[in-house]
């Protein structure tokens, strides 16, 4: 609750701060600071709950869970804003209307988190939508920006219509918006409730980009100002999959029930997986690239929602930080780049060696490798699929799938260090230098102690 | 205590060495490597008088119960041993050979050290598939860095090849972890055998594959001859001395023990696999004309003969395994050495341009012939005893096996000695006759090599009661 109203509250702050403020340097501080205020009342909630959850008019219920994905959605939100606030400056002049509008995206993701009844389940999407939908467009100059943000646009509303349609399905189903009334479980299985879910699994695979419903995803990312994509990306689709999540694992829960949507959702698992990993393999650009590869990370967090265990709750969470601020440490270093092909890459250890050693564990981290956080996280999620025991085909496809993904992902690592060229960039200041490494410090301190953020849960 | 000194001396080292200029990573190399093997021999002593005291375990992730759990037994005491030496040796030959950015090989050099003590000294399974990991990425940066011509695209096949092994290997470690009853990674409730039969059909699978890839058998070993062709020198004697032992490790210690149901159905299918490969890589080794990737196949026969060994299910070949792991290792390494001493010379790595070094530097005639014999396994070197050991026993499993894999020793006469004939016999040539014999600091590292061959070609038996623990126990286990 803390966390929602103070979100709310910093994007109106953020949206005065333009008129109040002319200096672009001091809009990032303020953004920085309000944020930090978000972060601290979050944590403050803590305190009120005790050790249970907090039901508020059947509408928003608290739990550790909810404040633990807040602190990562805010955390990870905080990094962008240091290593690539000063990016926001080059997309426009609207700068504080850009943090206005990612403070209201924050607080759609607050809601994901928390909410207990379908309906704030929909508001809570499209609060995050509609923003994402003009900073996709925010830079007006090109008409690249123009087409994402359109394309996301049309595609987003239809897509969100899809959810409503499965939630009336559900409502007329039960008579309850309430997730923990639904009681769809219980005895046979309700066609039309069924027909609901489905509905609602399309929509919400929108959302994540799940295959086959992924194919905005590439040109909006790419189309988009890099700066915005970085955080669509992640924050906004660790968002995603809460509500994926907590949908599923809340609300349809029955023995016969679940085995109905698990299949749907790993054939949907199945195909994003490898559409991912295998059209990554092919792209040329980076940016490109690291579009398919949130495609392909999106697969791998789809083994979370699937599975019914604590290792799920558990992975989705690790996955969701992991793969947050490593993308973002990426992101942060590709704008600074000015060619964003792989070529781009040639020779950046030569030039810019903090730039390089930091990318190398980012990327390391994306691919899965021990001692960095997306060790962890794919463990995790790996783990709750095998402890599901009946979809060990799924495991398998998933493993051979992160063997490929090492393959574009260490591209990047050959073009920085084993490539001749000079990889051009902007300016590199000491502060962004430390950010990143910083940065890189927590991908490894939760690669090596992941138990460091699973114990809040 | 002193099993986590062996990981952190090399670790710490080679995160120091990154930051060092000038002739500072060399002597740090040289100061770290002899650190390890004082500290390896003092281990040595201490498991003759309280073994228990080599173990040690720390809380590490809970939730998972998952624990920094690390030990040495007589296998892994070899193995540590074994790389020690490897280390300190390869570090004396290059230390007046100069590479670029010399702070970066030194640090990933004993980064890989770090990597593998670990492996050898892990007793709990997740920390054993981190170290695993762990070893793979300083070679990948040392191979694509420092390699030949082709070494990116070679090194990168090697290195998706070995990840997605390892990464089967992660899915059965999960499988087994959620079959233990309390959830455990521990070596203890892994052996404990809560692993169901029809199980274990399967999941020997997942673990002999990412085995297989590193040892490398046949079909899983494409990836070795490029790779050690195109490494730079230094390296290949790592991957082919010490990194192919961590897939007989891993099959000796988390395969037969955790799985042996499993093993037990499947031992001929291995067996056979193994000994296709000693032909196969035989064969090809005889029409090779590149140095570097003859040697590379006459070590995929050698570690063929080695993983048959493993799955014949009696103490006397696991003995013999045991020792020709280290020997081999020797060897090899011995064998590298003169190839690097060769190309240093002269930059050549085909065997057709060779020839006649006899005539001007008798010193590395003399070394690669004895080391040559060492490998083909002559009475009264080391390489004898192993292969004798492994052969009784396989002779005890089944008799055409026995036969088939013999074949293997006469086919590694013939092109050991068509190698050793090509390279410091017949007719010299403009190049050859440049040659200029051993330095101190190389003939220092011969002489160690061949004294080893030699000391324990007469004497094996203070290896052998060293590992004695380790095949008792996997007998008891099978």
């Amino acid at each position: 609750m803390n966390a929602l109203i103070s979100t709310a509250l910093s994007g109106v702050v953020m949206m005065f701060a333009g008129l109040f403020i002319g200096n672009k340097q001091r809009i990032k501080f303020v953004a920085i600071v309000v944020l930090l205020i978000s972060f601290a009342a979050n944590l403050a909630e803590l305190s009120t709950i005790g050790a249970g959850e907090r039901t508020l008019y059947g509408m928003i219920t608290i739990s550790h869970f909810s404040i633990l994905f807040n602190a990562i959605a805010l955390g990870s939100t905080l990094i962008y804003f240091l290593l690539s606030g000063s990016a926001f400056e080059k997309v426009g002049e609207h700068v504080s209307d850009y943090f206005a509008l990612i403070f209201f995206i924050l607080s759609g993701i607050t809601l994901v988190s928390t909410f207990s009844s379908l309906l704030i389940l929909f508001l809570a999407i499209e609060i995050m939508s509609i923003p994402q939908y003009i900073l996709a467009g925010a830079d007006k100059k090109t008409p690249k920006s123009t087409e994402a943000s359109l394309k996301y646009f049309l595609m987003g509303s239809f897509s969100t219509g899809i959810l409503l349609m499965g939630i009336a399905l559900i409502y007329g189903a039960t008579g309850t918006f309430n997730v923990a009334e639904l009681g769809l479980g219980a005895g046979k299985v309700n066609t039309l409730a069924l027909c609901g879910i489905i509905l609602m699994a399309f929509a919400l695979s929108f959302k994540v980009s799940a295959a086959p419903f992924h194919f905005w995803t590439p040109d909006v990312y790419d189309g988009s100002p890099t700066v915005f994509t970085s955080f669509m990306a992640t924050v906004v689709k660790a968002g995603g999959f809460i509500a994926f999540i907590r949908v599923f694992h809340g609300a349809f829960v029955g023995e016969r029930l679940t085995a109905d949507w698990q299949l749907l959702l790993a054939i949907i698992t199945a195909a994003t997986l490898i559409i991912g990993n295998f059209t990554a393999v092919f792209q040329q650009s980076v940016k490109r690239m690291l579009a398919y590869s949130s495609i392909a990370q999106a697969g791998f967090m789809l083994l979370a929602v699937i599975s019914m265990n604590t290792f799920a709750t558990q992975g989705i969470i690790l996955y969701a930080a992991a793969y947050s601020v490593a993308t973002i440490g990426i992101f942060a270093v590709m704008i600074k780049l000015k060619d964003y092909t792989f070529d781009g890459f040639n020779g950046l250890a030569r030039t810019q060696p903090v730039l390089a050693i930091t990318t190398t564990i980012f990327v390391c981290s994306l691919a899965g490798i021990p001692l960095t956080a997306g060790f962890f996280a794919k463990y995790f999620v790996l783990a709750a699929a095998v402890q599901q025991g009946n979809l060990l085909w799924l495991v398998i496809i998933a493993v051979i799938c992160a063997a490929i993904s090492a393959y574009y992902y260490f591209r990047v690592i050959i073009a920085m260090y084993f490539k001749q060229g000079e990889a051009e960039t902007a300016e590199i200041s000491g502060s962004f230098k430390l950010m990143l490494i910083i940065t890189a410090a927590i991908v490894i301190l939760l690669g090596i102690f992941p138990g460091l953020l699973l114990q809040f849960i | 205590m002193l099993t986590v000194l062996l990981i952190l001396i090399p670790l710490v080292a080679g995160l120091v060495t990154f930051g060092l200029k000038g002739s500072g990573p060399k002597a740090l190399g040289l100061v770290a490597s002899l650190a390890s093997l004082a500290v390896t021999v003092a281990a040595l002593f201490q498991f003759r008088t309280a073994p228990d005291a080599l173990q040690l375990t720390a809380n590490w992730i809970p939730q998972l119960g998952a624990q920094f759990s690390v030990g040495l037994d007589g296998m892994g005491l070899m193995l540590c041993l074994l790389t020690a030496i490897s280390f300190l040796l390869i570090f004396i030959v290059i230390y007046n050979r100069e590479y670029e950015r010399p702070n970066s090989f030194y640090g990933l050099m004993l980064l890989s050290q770090a990597g593998l003590v670990g492996v050898f000294t892990a007793y709990d399974a997740l920390l054993f598939y981190v170290f695993w990991e762990l070893a793979l990425i300083p070679v990948y940066f040392l191979c694509s860095l420092w390699g030949g011509e082709k070494r990116i695209p070679v090194t990168f096949k090697f290195f998706v090849y070995t990840f997605a092994g390892s990464l089967l290997m992660l899915v059965g470690l999960i499988y087994i972890y959620l079959q233990t009853p309390e959830h455990s990674f521990s070596y203890a409730s892994f052996v404990s055998g809560a692993v169901a039969p029809q199980d274990q059909s399967w999941l020997f699978w997942l673990f002999f594959v990412a085995f297989a890839i590193k040892m490398p058998i046949f079909p899983f070993h494409t990836w070795q001859p490029d790779t050690y062709e195109q490494s730079p020198t230094p390296v290949t004697m790592v991957l082919s001395g010490i990194m192919v032992k961590m897939g007989l490790f891993g099959v000796v210690r988390w395969l037969l023990p955790v799985l042996p149901k499993g093993a037990y159905m499947w031992s001929d299918v291995a067996i056979v696999l193994s000994i296709i490969g000693i032909i196969y890589a035989s064969c090809i080794a005889i029409v090779q004309s590149d140095i570097k990737r003859l040697i590379a196949y006459s070590s995929i026969a050698h570690i063929g003969l080695m993983s048959a060994a493993i799955f014949t299910n009696n103490e006397q070949s696991l003995q013999g395994l045991m020792v020709q792991m280290f020997n081999h290792g020797i060897n090899i390494i011995g064998l590298w050495i003169i190839v690097e001493i060769i190309q240093n010379r002269l930059k050549i790595k085909n065997l057709n341009e060779m020839g006649g070094i006899a005539q001007y530097a008798p010193g590395i005639a003399i070394f690669l012939v004895t080391i040559s014999l060492a490998n083909i396994a002559l009475p009264l070197t080391n390489g004898f005893i192993g292969e004798f050991l492994m052969l009784s026993g396989l002779f005890q499993y089944n008799v055409w096996f026995m036969a088939v894999a013999g074949l293997g020793i006469i086919l590694g006469a013939v092109y050991t000695l068509n190698m050793v004939q090509k390279v410091i016999f017949g007719q010299s040539n403009q190049l050859t006759e440049t040659t200029t014999d051993l330095k101190g600091n190389e003939l220092l590292v011969l002489i160690i090599i061949v004294g080893i061959i030699l000391v324990l070609g007469f004497y094996p038996k203070p290896m052998l009661e060293l590992v004695s623990s380790t095949t008792e126990l996997v007998n008891k286990v099978y």
